[in-house]
Order: structure tokens, then C-alpha cells, then sequence
């Protein structure tokens, strides 16, 4: 409790950021020229998907990111409507267009992926629709942050968004189980273990490894100059009230 | 108790004496319909397959345009903040006035339903399960868009706002409520669907109440 109070003074936070980002960025680079040649070229190709089975490297990190920056910024939105966390509000809002360019990503791969395999640029499958909504929530919620000239008005209300669309999350994640349907289901957090081969496992989770480190290296930056921005804001006041 | 079936009564009042509010509502619904025969032809056998959808879609979208009237007017003539400053708690009165909402909107649209079906050829063993997804969808169409209204009360150009918002939240009751009537078409069993539309009802019954109640709090500080 009073290790969280300790985060939201923003200038403490700051200064933890400071220390923090250049090890998050420089582990984040290593991790992803690391999965990139893993991925692309140690991995063997797929018997029946050939070479194509590498945008696999990109997509489901992206899609498993767009649903994980979601329950980050549920829970950051929690944080802020109960104890009125300052960096929490912030970090919600700067976890937003991450996630929305997440589940853009994990779209247009999916997209690329699905013509050579399936034949079509799109399909109406549950998991690819689910992403769809996914994205939508996000627009929506971003939409929201603009609608308020209050920013402090505009942060619970979007917590509030936030939490009613977090509904959805266990929504997205099930429907694989739901409508079993052209999209292959899930086959890596089954009950009985990895279901694939390690050749392409650790590849896949060296990416994730590496999508989640840029994930906190842009939401670092992001945080940042949103407290700036709030501080800007503030003496900006302070000079016209005078 | 008394308060809140006075304010549903109110609520009713108002939207039958404002100059046919529920007329308007309709008459978009029948029109947004009658659209989609125009717009894809009208091959009766293709009709008949896309009906279901096209009722629920047009539902949707009427009862979307109506939300503003949950909130909005009593918000700008204040009596929102007299009801709220009342002894009556807030997420109580959100569901009485989603309920009203949702008789002036809802109901409606499911009496006119099946007309529409009629024009568009839904098969007939479809109709009892159309009515009774709606039955159960509509409730919960009223009492989402209760929050997304709570959101945008008081925000300059809400309406689009709002649509934003609410829209994708409608998803599952769309999905579900063509899906029951397409397993009564196929002659499959349609009550696991209406048992997720109802548990969709409940869940929004519960989630409302306190997310509207959070929202309009903020909108009357």
C-alpha cells in the first residue's frame, strides 16, 4: 500500500523511470534481433505453411500484447477510480494507441497470414472478429480522453470505460472455445501443455519476451511526457491566474 | 420504492407527451429495414436469409439513437441534480430509468418486429425464437446503453461519442440473438442462446447500476 503511494508522486516516478529506461530499451533491442534470427532464420519452415509460418513470430505476440495491454490499463484505471493514483490515470492513458497499434499489428498480419493459407484477405471467425472489437474499444476509449476539457474529468471517466469494457476481455479470450471455427484453436496455453514443437516455441516466446519490452520502453516514453505534459499544463495555469 | 416507480412513471410521461418520441423511434427502425431489401435486392430467398440480422442490426441502431433521452434532457433542465441530491440511491435510478427507456424503446421495436419479419420472409418456425431473443436482448440493449449515456451526458457532440462507446459493447447480443433465431430456422435446440442472452441481461442488470450511477456522479460535480 504505501510502496504504491510511494509511485504516485510523479516526480519520484520520474526519477525511477529515468534509472529503469535504458535497460528496459537496450533488453528489449537484444530480445528482438535475438527472436528476429531465431524466427526467421533457425526456425525450420512449416511442412505445409512453408516460409509463411514466420509471420506466426509477429502475430500472435502482437495479439497476445493488444489482450495484455488491455488488462494493464483495466487495472490502472481500477487503481485510479479507488485510491486517485496520478500515474495511474496517466498510464492508463498512455497504454491506449500502444495496444490499439498491437491489435492493429496482430490484424494486418493476421491479414497477410490468412491469404496465402486460407485463400482470403478476411474471415469472420470469431477470434479475428473479437480483435476487431478489441480495436474498437480501444478507439473508443482514446475518443473519450478527447471529449473531456477536464483532464481529471476525462481520466475517471475513461476508467470507467475502461472497467465496463474489461467485460470483453474473458469475452475474446474464450470464444476460441465458443465458435470453434476456421481459426486454429488454441493450441500453446492448453490444459495438457505446449502442443508445439520447441524448434518453434522458444522463438515465439523470445518475441513475446521482446514485444512486451518495447511494450514498457514506449509506455516509459509515453508516461513521461505525459507528466510533463501535466506539469506544462499547470504552470500554464498558474501564469494566466497571475 | 415509491420514488423510483413515480420517476418511471415520469419518464413514461415524458417520452409519450414530448411530441412522439417512440413514433420516431419506430418509424426509424421500419425505415433503416425497408433500407436493406433496397439496397440488396429483393430476392425473397435472400431476404429470408439475412433477416434475422437485419432486425437486430436496425434494432440496435434505434435503440442507440434513443439513448440520449435516458439522461441528456434531465441533465440540461437540472432536474438530474435534484434527483440525485434526492434520498433515492443513483444506481437505483438508473435502472428505473433504463426500464423506461427500454418501454418506450424496446418494447416497441419487439411489437413491430415481427411485421418487419413478415416483409422480409423469415422463415416461420423463426419467429417465436426472434421474439423471445429480443425479449431478452432489448432489456439489456437499454441497460448497456445506459452507461455509454451516463458517459456522455454533459460532452459537447456526445451522440457520436456515444455510438463509439456502445456499439461495440452490443456485439454479444447481436451474435446471440441472430444465432437463436438461425438455430430455430436450422431446427436445432434455441435455448442454450437465449440462456446466454438472458446471463448477458443479468450481467448487465448488475454492471449498470454502478457504472452509470459512477459516470453521472462525475458529469454533476
Amino acid at each position: 500500500m504505501s510502496v504504491m503511494h510511494r509511485f504516485a508522486n510523479p516526480t519520484r516516478f520520474l526519477r525511477i523511470v529515468e534509472l529503469l529506461f535504458p535497460w528496459v530499451a537496450g533488453v528489449t533491442a537484444l530480445l528482438t534481433v535475438v527472436g528476429l534470427y531465431l524466427g526467421l532464420f533457425v526456425a525450420p519452415p512449416d511442412y505445409q505453411q512453408g516460409d509463411t509460418v514466420r509471420i506466426m513470430f509477429v502475430h500472435v505476440p502482437a495479439a497476445w500484447m493488444a489482450l495484455f495491454v488491455y488488462a494493464v490499463m483495466a487495472v490502472c484505471s481500477a487503481m485510479s477510480l479507488i485510491w486517485r493514483h496520478p500515474v495511474a490515470d496517466l498510464t492508463a492513458k498512455s497504454c491506449a494507441p500502444i495496444g490499439a497499434c498491437f491489435t492493429f499489428i496482430a490484424l494486418a498480419t493476421g491479414s497477410l497470414w490468412g491469404e496465402p493459407m486460407w485463400g482470403t484477405w478476411w474471415v469472420w471467425d470469431a477470434r479475428l472478429t473479437s480483435m476487431l472489437i478489441l480495436f474498437f474499444l480501444y478507439l473508443g476509449y482514446m475518443a473519450i480522453w478527447e471529449a473531456y476539457d477536464d483532464p481529471t474529468r476525462a481520466a475517471r471517466a475513461a476508467a470507467i470505460l475502461a472497467l465496463v469494457g474489461s467485460v470483453n476481455l474473458p469475452i475474446i479470450k474464450f470464444s476460441v472455445d465458443w465458435w470453434n471455427t476456421l481459426h486454429q484453436p488454441a493450441s500453446v496455453a492448453t490444459m495438457s501443455g505446449p502442443k508445439i514443437h520447441s524448434s518453434i516455441l522458444i522463438p515465439l516466446l523470445v518475441m513475446a519476451l521482446a514485444f512486451k519490452g518495447y511494450f514498457l520502453t514506449v509506455l516509459m516514453m509515453r508516461v513521461r511526457s505525459e507528466i510533463i505534459g501535466m506539469k506544462v499544463r499547470r504552470l500554464r495555469l498558474a501564469v494566466a491566474r497571475d | 420504492m415509491r420514488a423510483l416507480l413515480a420517476l418511471l412513471v415520469r419518464d413514461l410521461r415524458l417520452a409519450i407527451r414530448q411530441g412522439g418520441t417512440v413514433g420516431m423511434t419506430l418509424g426509424f427502425f421500419v425505415i433503416t429495414v425497408t433500407l436493406f431489401p433496397l439496397g440488396v435486392g429483393p430476392e425473397l430467398e435472400l431476404l429470408s436469409r439475412i433477416a434475422a440480422g437485419v432486425i437486430w442490426v436496425a434494432a440496435m441502431l434505434a435503440s442507440l439513437i434513443s439513448l440520449d433521452r435516458i439522461f441528456q434532457a434531465d441533465y440540461e433542465d437540472g432536474s438530474l441534480e435534484l434527483i440525485a441530491l434526492g434520498p433515492t440511491p443513483l444506481e437505483l435510478v438508473v435502472l428505473a430509468k433504463a426500464l423506461a427507456h427500454w418501454l418506450t424503446t424496446g418494447l416497441p421495436l419487439l411489437v413491430t418486429a415481427p411485421l418487419l419479419a413478415v416483409l422480409l420472409n423469415l422463415p416461420v418456425n423463426g419467429f417465436v425464437a426472434l421474439i423471445a431473443a429480443m425479449l431478452l436482448g432489448t432489456p439489456a440493449l437499454s441497460l448497456i446503453g445506459a452507461i455509454g449515456a451516463a458517459l456522455t451526458v454533459g460532452v459537447r457532440r456526445g451522440g457520436v461519442l456515444l455510438s463509439l462507446l456502445v456499439l461495440p459493447l452490443y456485439i454479444p447480443i447481436l451474435i446471440f440473438g441472430v444465432a437463436a433465431v438461425e438455430a430455430a430456422i436450422g431446427g436445432f435446440v434455441v435455448a442454450p442462446h437465449l440462456a446466454v442472452l438472458g446471463g448477458l441481461l443479468i450481467g448487465a442488470t448488475v454492471l449498470t447500476p454502478w457504472a452509470s450511477a459512477a459516470a453521472l456522479r462525475l458529469a454533476l460535480e
